[in-house]
């Protein structure tokens, strides 16, 4: 193992807390002393809670002192992505609406690593209730790409995409709603899975799109997201959408790492035009590597995914504007009284709340919403968009009659310059368009790194996508495709993102 | 295919409760408008005779026994409000004087 217990994957961590060679109390020092001297330049926190975690990580100590039987991943810190609620720690989904909210209780997700001894470090930072793909929609600043500090992390989960890649936390925790895991672990070299749909509760996660929204893993390496995914996973009586069956044996795949035999199937609508060369080169490789390790790869055509950009747009707005109507000024969060009104209304004060509390892309899906689902323009958007998505559901259906598994690069791009989207939304959305068929039609989806394109030097990745309930199918490739790269690398890509220096000024944001 | 105008993207505002300035009426304006466009696109899919799908599992009713569990306290349900009173969310006025 690293020496430096910050460059440490989470099953060494594991490891080595389990044989008593490093205490929890240590890895969560390691890790709180890195977050203080390189967060300045990432902004990968909106908060950090070195207190509990460092309780956290004692009483786990104590219990494994006392010879208590744990959980793998009892004593390794973990970073959470501020849409899911902590009791007693701020979640502010990236919004000033949630301000300083504290939640009086745990989403299941966060229950499940309290229960699992895992010492929580923070929250990360996200773009404004998910709504984004760089994190710049973040009321609160953006993150930045510790490749680079000038470009995007990634989003809406690029807090826990840098967090990962500047070495502040091990693992990190993750939703997707439209590629929110699988995008920033693409553009920062790290590892996120999107489970089957259902497949980790909801219940305390802030909904954007709730027939879209899923919770996911987010790690460095392959195994270290499957052991993430088997204590995220399973079935809970709190959200009724929670799939009743057991969390698919992803552990064990990851370790059986074997492709021999298995049919994978390139989605030939998910390439190609408006796609970057050096993305495309590094899919390529990974493909040729997948076909060297034994897998049988073909071409197949999924010809509805060309609309699936244009429903997600409708769908997601519709749901969005749905779900965000609960933040109404009454029961929690920001009130703001409008100017100039003397004794307002609770309708003046919600609208006046609601303009001040919310930003420009929270605005601009809750009116799209609004509108598509309003009398006259339902049939023709929302009613089409839900067509579509029968679709993209079949097409999935009828691709997984052929193949086992299908690959796509996962972002057309490697991370823009921030700034460089944020006045052009549409441009923004483009960044979705290999992520979001997953969403419309449940499947679950990974994003592993391909390697570094040519002409940036930058990280591109490669998604997988299995069947609904197959997850495991996603870590098997993923961990035999990752070795075979980091074979011909020599190394963990991660090992050439450049040092972050302690003493460097923060950048503005 | 329908274009919005300011006056629509106003009154979408205000059904979505949201107060907006007139600057941020007008780059809005602009912006929905090349989104609507672009969104329209469904309309050219091979739709025809397709059921439309709200969600992505077959779903039937989930239910649980009606017994009483544990919840929030009153306090701990109260610990977020903008302003509380008597054990209860206290809210502006819900209705016009007079």
């Amino acid at each position: 193992m690293n020496p430096d217990l910050t460059r440490a994957t989470a099953a060494e961590l594991a490891d080595a807390l389990a044989q008593g060679t490093v205490s929890s109390v240590e890895v969560t020092q390691a890790h709180l002393d890195r977050i203080a001297a390189v967060d300045g330049q990432v902004h990968s926190y909106l908060h950090v809670d070195g207190e509990g975690a460092l309780a956290a990580a004692r009483a786990v100590d104590e219990r494994r002192a006392a010879g208590e039987s744990l959980g793998v991943l009892a004593g390794v810190p973990i970073a959470v992505k501020d849409v899911m609620t902590t009791k007693g720690l701020p979640t502010t989904c990236g919004s000033r609406i949630l301000e300083g909210w504290i939640p009086p209780y745990d989403a299941t997700v966060v229950r499940h690593l309290r229960e699992a001894g895992m010492p929580i470090l923070g929250k990360t930072n996200m773009d404004e209730f998910a709504m984004g793909s760089s994190t710049e929609h973040s009321a609160y600043g953006p993150s930045r790409n510790p490749w680079d500090l000038d470009r995007i992390p990634g989003g809406s989960g690029g807090g826990s995409s840098s967090v990962l890649a500047s070495f502040q936390a091990p693992l990190a925790t993750g939703t997707d709603t439209g590629g929110s895991i699988r995008q920033p672990a693409a553009v920062t070299a790290t590892v996120g899975t999107k489970p089957t749909y259902g497949g980790v509760s909801r219940y305390g996660l802030v909904a954007l799109a709730s027939s879209l929204d899923q919770a996911g893993p987010c790690g460095r390496t392959v195994l270290d997201t499957a052991l993430l995914h088997a204590v995220m996973g399973g079935h809970d009586p709190l959200d009724s959408t929670s799939i009743d069956a057991p969390v698919p044996a992803v552990v064990e795949a990851a370790r059986r790492a074997d492709v021999k035999g298995l049919k994978i199937g390139i989605v030939k609508e998910l390439g190609g035009e408006g796609y970057q060369p050096g993305v495309r080169a590094r899919f390529e490789e990974s493909v040729q590597l997948l076909v060297d390790l034994g897998a049988e790869v073909v071409e197949v055509s999924c010809p509805n995914f060309d609309y699936a950009l244009a429903a997600y747009y409708l769908i997601l707005p519709s749901e969005a504007s749905s779900n965000l109507a609960k933040f109404d000024a009454m029961r929690y969060g920001l009130r703001v009284a409008p100017e100039g009104v003397d004794a307002p209304s609770a309708e003046q004060v919600m609208a006046a709340t609601r303009d001040a509390g919310f930003g420009p892309e929270v605005k601009r899906r809750i009116i799209l919403g609004t509108y598509a689902l309003s009398s006259g323009y339902y049939d023709a958007y929302y009613g089409s968009a839900q067509k579509v998505r029968a679709l993209i559901a079949q097409d999935f259906a009828r691709a997984f009659e052929q193949v086992d598994v299908l690959v796509s690069p996962t972002a057309p791009t490697t991370a823009f310059k921030l700034g460089d989207k944020l006045d052009d939304p549409m441009a923004m959305y483009l960044n979705d368009i290999a992520t979001i068929p997953a969403n419309l039609a449940g499947v679950p989806g990974m994003s592993l790194p391909s390697g570094l394109a040519d002409e940036d030097g930058l990280p591109a990745g490669i998604q997988i996508l299995a069947p609904a309930m197959q997850d495991e199918r996603l870590y098997t490739v993923g961990a035999a495709l990752e070795g075979a790269l980091i074979d011909r690398w020599g190394g963990h890509l991660l090992d050439r993102v450049p040092e972050l220096t302690a003493t460097s000024e923060p950048k503005g944001a | 295919m329908s274009s919005l105008s300011r006056d629509d993207v106003a009154h979408l505002a205000g059904l979505a409760r949201i107060e907006l300035s007139d600057a941020e009426l007008d780059r809005m304006v602009g912006e929905l408008g090349v989104i609507l466009e672009s969104v329209a696109k469904v309309q050219q899919a091979p739709t025809e005779g397709v059921a439309p799908m709200s969600h992505p599992m077959p779903l039937t009713n989930v239910t649980r026994p009606d017994v009483v569990r544990p919840s929030l306290t009153a306090e701990e349900a109260l610990s977020g409000a903008p302003e509380s009173e008597q054990q209860r969310f206290a809210v502006p006025r819900i209705l016009t004087e007079d």
